[in-house]
């Protein structure tokens, strides 16, 4: 798929893949054998019927194609651009085995991107009104997929978001230049076409307790997301210059950083920044450091590029816009002035022993490897626990010792009558196809439920 | 969206805020605060609850007009409307029958402290109410603050009201009167909070302040608001805002406030508190 070039995208936050024409499209979605059995779909977390709606990309048949899609994703254009396919569709496809496997995804962006330019918006059906009222904390894809499963079922659809702007992570979190904010826009504008309401501003739990909701709402989705960010604890980390992974992409994406001094949260153009962790994180926050114009940046990482847990599509991406890599190396302390800016980052080289309860080999620190590096950025992107604004607010709730929402695993009901949950609040930083598919098995026990109550 | 009912300047520089925002005021508590964010472009920024009023459904800020963002706000006119108000943010106060509290407002925290002291006389307790202020003409709601409070004491740094002096002056006052205090809490900016910090800890009580650190979300998200307490990392939004000023690392703090200010287009004005 054509990309901007590298020298020219690192230092704009236009989008990097480019799309397929038509003919590029038809011409790749030619080499699909539509195999019987299917392997590609087996590792779809929502199952899409894949040859079918290449096999209509084939024959030029978009507006099905994406008919065929919608059955079970609503929302395409954002799958096709951030889903890891090359662990998921992609790595089963029977071409894979000795080519190249199909590019599922990029089909799937190319049948959304073709849709979205018609003047006409084909509207599904929506079954017969139920009288029945949901709400739906928390507008990200987990949030998004309930309240568009269950607006076309005919209930009444309210979505709750704590920001001034829906999305959830797509929106403050995955960067401009892989995600653009008119993507998902779409997808919630058409939401709110189908019929959702739409409350941002509204952090439930502090607005209004969840018990009390459950007074207005027949039923309750869950899909509140990540919470507060981990920090390594090691000395520096309050030094200024020192973010957490959500403040950099929160200032630059939600709050349009980007466009700063046109935009009034300031976002500080560092000139040498290092990104702690390894991650899909890690490397936005690094590519992003890149197009606010940094000289040097750097990706510190404690295991080896084996063990990267970023998409390889993101790790090639930001090695061809100049990320450099410190595999093997971990920050041991951050070094200030005496105005409290960060000035040098200590590491550690590590090497690599027994494998851990993940399967990955552990990191060792090897004693006396000790060196500096002249930082005035350092970025700690290791994670985030879960978002803790719900459970400490209910405490008729059970939540797991590390503060994920307990559900049952079949219909995702949690320990609350009315009550159900999906996403990253769950099952802790994951995807955005498994958040949808969460979503998705939530709202099918939640229109049974509805259903079968008076 | 939400309604503008009121704004006005009150004293220079300070500006009264009413807007309509129902069902916040539903859930409100003394010392929880805010976010507005006053449309495309604008920063977020935390404002306290001063007052709110359950009948009609508003909420009362007093802000003071900094930067930017406070400079928008400080433009409003009663009948526009602003896009976010989001809360009630923020642990509230601590409100318990102590016996004699201390309550301390510097500019801004001159009206946020106004719910505190409301709800502790009402819990039964002795309320002294400090208000602190560069010169007279920067006072204001004293009438009430007086009606919840057993003793109201004003100081101004040039004499021009009440005693001369600054925070500690109050110190000395309480000292002299004998009065033990159970707690002390203070609303206002870091410079009120570090000060009082300092002249009321040989009290060994608490003493409760209100850490105005930089946030962004306020729900905690994004990390930006972190101070160490106790020798741990906290988050104002979630945490806080408020903190026993005891426990609070100020130096690491007074350096993080001054991140952005340097990258700030725009003038600060200081209302004379030597805040930062
Ligand atoms: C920088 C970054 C890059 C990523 N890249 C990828 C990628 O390339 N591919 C991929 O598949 N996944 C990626 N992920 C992971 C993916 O984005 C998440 O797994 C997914 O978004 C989780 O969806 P969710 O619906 O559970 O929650 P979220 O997307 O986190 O949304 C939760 C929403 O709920 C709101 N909320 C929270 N509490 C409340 C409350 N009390 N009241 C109202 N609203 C509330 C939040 O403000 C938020 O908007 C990335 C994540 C990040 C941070
Ligand atoms: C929990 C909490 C409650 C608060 N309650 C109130 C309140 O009730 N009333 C009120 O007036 N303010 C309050 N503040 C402070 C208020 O949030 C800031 O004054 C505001 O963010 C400044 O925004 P601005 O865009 O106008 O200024 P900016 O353009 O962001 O800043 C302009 C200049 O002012 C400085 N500045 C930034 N923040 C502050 C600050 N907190 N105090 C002093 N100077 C600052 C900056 O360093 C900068 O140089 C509170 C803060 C917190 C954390
Ligand atoms: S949703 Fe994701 S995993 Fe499923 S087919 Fe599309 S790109 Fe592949
Ligand atoms: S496995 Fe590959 S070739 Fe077979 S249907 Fe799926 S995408 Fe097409
Ligand atoms: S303001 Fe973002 S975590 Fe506190």
């Amino acid at each position: 798929m054509p990309k901007q070039p590298p020298y020219i995208r690192r230092r704009n936050f236009n989008e990097v893949a480019l799309g397929y024409t038509e003919e590029m499209a038809v011409e790749e979605a030619s080499r699909c054998l539509d195999c019987k059995k299917p392997l590609c779909v087996d590792g779809c977390p929502v199952e899409i019927n894949i040859p079918g709606f290449i096999r209509e990309i084939a024959r030029n048949n978009f507006a099905e194609a994406i008919k065929v899609l919608k059955e079970k994703n609503c929302l395409p254009a954002v799958c096709g651009r951030v889903c890891p396919q090359e662990e998921q569709c992609e790595i089963r496809c029977i071409l894979g085995k000795k080519g190249e496997p199909v590019a599922v995804g990029r089909l799937e962006r190319f049948a959304a991107e073709w849709q979205a330019l018609q003047s006409e918006m084909v509207m599904p059906v929506i079954k017969e009104k139920t009288g029945k009222k949901v709400a739906v904390i928390g507008s990200g894809p987990a949030g998004i997929t309930v309240a568009g499963d269950l607006i076309l079922a005919g209930h009444d659809v309210t979505m709750f978001e704590a920001l001034h702007e829906p999305g959830g992570v797509l929106t403050y979190g995955i960067p401009e230049f892989r995600l653009p904010g008119k993507v998902v826009n779409r997808e919630i504008n058409y939401l709110c076409k189908l019929g959702v309401k739409l409350v941002c501003n509204y952090v439930v739990g502090k607005t209004k307790s969840l018990k009390k909701m459950l007074d207005e709402y027949d039923a309750v989705f869950l899909g509140t997301g990540a919470g507060l960010p981990w920090f390594m604890e090691i000395p520096g980390e309050n030094l200024n210059g020192v973010y957490s992974a959500n403040e950099y992409l929160t200032r630059v994406n939600l709050m349009r950083g980007f466009m700063y001094p046109k935009t009034y949260t300031p976002v500080i153009r560092h000139k040498r920044v290092a990104v702690v962790g390894g991650g899909n994180v890690a490397m936005d926050c690094a590519r992003t450091a890149m197009r606010l114009g940094a000289e040097e940046v750097y990706i510190v990482y404690r295991r080896s590029q084996t063990e990267l847990p970023a998409r390889l599509e993101e790790f090639e991406n930001a090695e061809e816009e100049g990320v450099i890599f410190h595999f093997l190396t971990l920050p041991e302390k951050l070094i200030g002035d005496e105005n409290g800016w960060l000035q040098e980052i200590e590491c550690s080289k590590m090497e690599l022993g027994e494998p851990d309860q993940s399967g990955r080999r552990r990191p060792i620190r090897i004693d006396g490897s000790e060196f500096r590096m002249k930082m005035d950025a350092c970025i700690v992107a290791i994670g985030n626990s879960p978002n803790p604004i719900i459970p400490s607010t209910t405490k008729e709730l059970e939540v797991s010792k590390k503060g994920t929402i307990v559900v049952d695993e079949s219909t995702n009901k949690t320990s609350m009558d009315r009550v159900w949950a999906g996403g990253d609040i769950v099952t802790g930083a994951a995807t955005v196809i498994l958040a949808m598919g969460a979503g998705r098995k939530a709202a099918r026990a939640m229109q049974e439920y509805l259903m079968k109550s008076q | 969206m939400f309604e503008i009912i009121e704004r006005k300047m009150i004293v220079p520089n300070l500006h009264l805020l009413v807007v309509h925002a129902p069902d916040i005021v539903d859930e409100i508590q003394p010392g929880q605060f805010v976010i507005i964010h006053a449309g495309e472009g604008s920063e977020r920024i935390p404002l306290s609850a001063a007052d709110w009023n359950h009948e009609d459904g508003t909420l009362t800020i007093v802000f003071m007009e900094v930067g930017t963002s406070t400079g928008k706000l400080a433009m409003l006119k009663p009948g526009d409307f602003i896009p976010t108000v989001v809360g009630p943010l923020g642990k509230p106060t601590e409100i318990e029958n102590f016996g004699t509290v201390v309550c301390i407002g510097g500019c801004f925290g001159i009206a946020s402290i106004f719910p505190t002291v409301k709800a502790l006389k009402e819990k039964g307790n002795t309320v002294i109410t400090i208000v602190e202020g560069r010169s007279k003409n920067l006072l204001y709601w004293e009438k009430k603050l007086a009606d919840y409070s057993d003793k109201l004491i004003n100081i101004t740094r040039d004499g021009s009201y009440g005693y001369k002096g600054h925070v500690n002056k109050a110190e000395d006052i309480i000292r002299e009167t004998g009065i033990k205090p159970d707690r002390i809490i203070a609303n206002g900016c870091m410079t009120l909070s570090y000060k009082t910090t300092q002249e009321y800890s040989h009290y060994n009580v608490p003493v409760m302040v209100m850490l105005n650190t930089i946030m962004i979300d306020g729900t905690g998200m994004c990390g930006v608001c972190r101070c160490t307490v106790d020798g741990r990392m906290r988050f104002a939004c979630v945490d806080g805002p408020e903190f026993d000023g005891r426990l609070v690392d100020w130096e690491e703090l007074a350096k993080r406030r001054k991140q952005y200010v340097g990258e700030e287009a725009f003038l600060v004005h200081h209302s004379g508190c030597g805040g930062i």
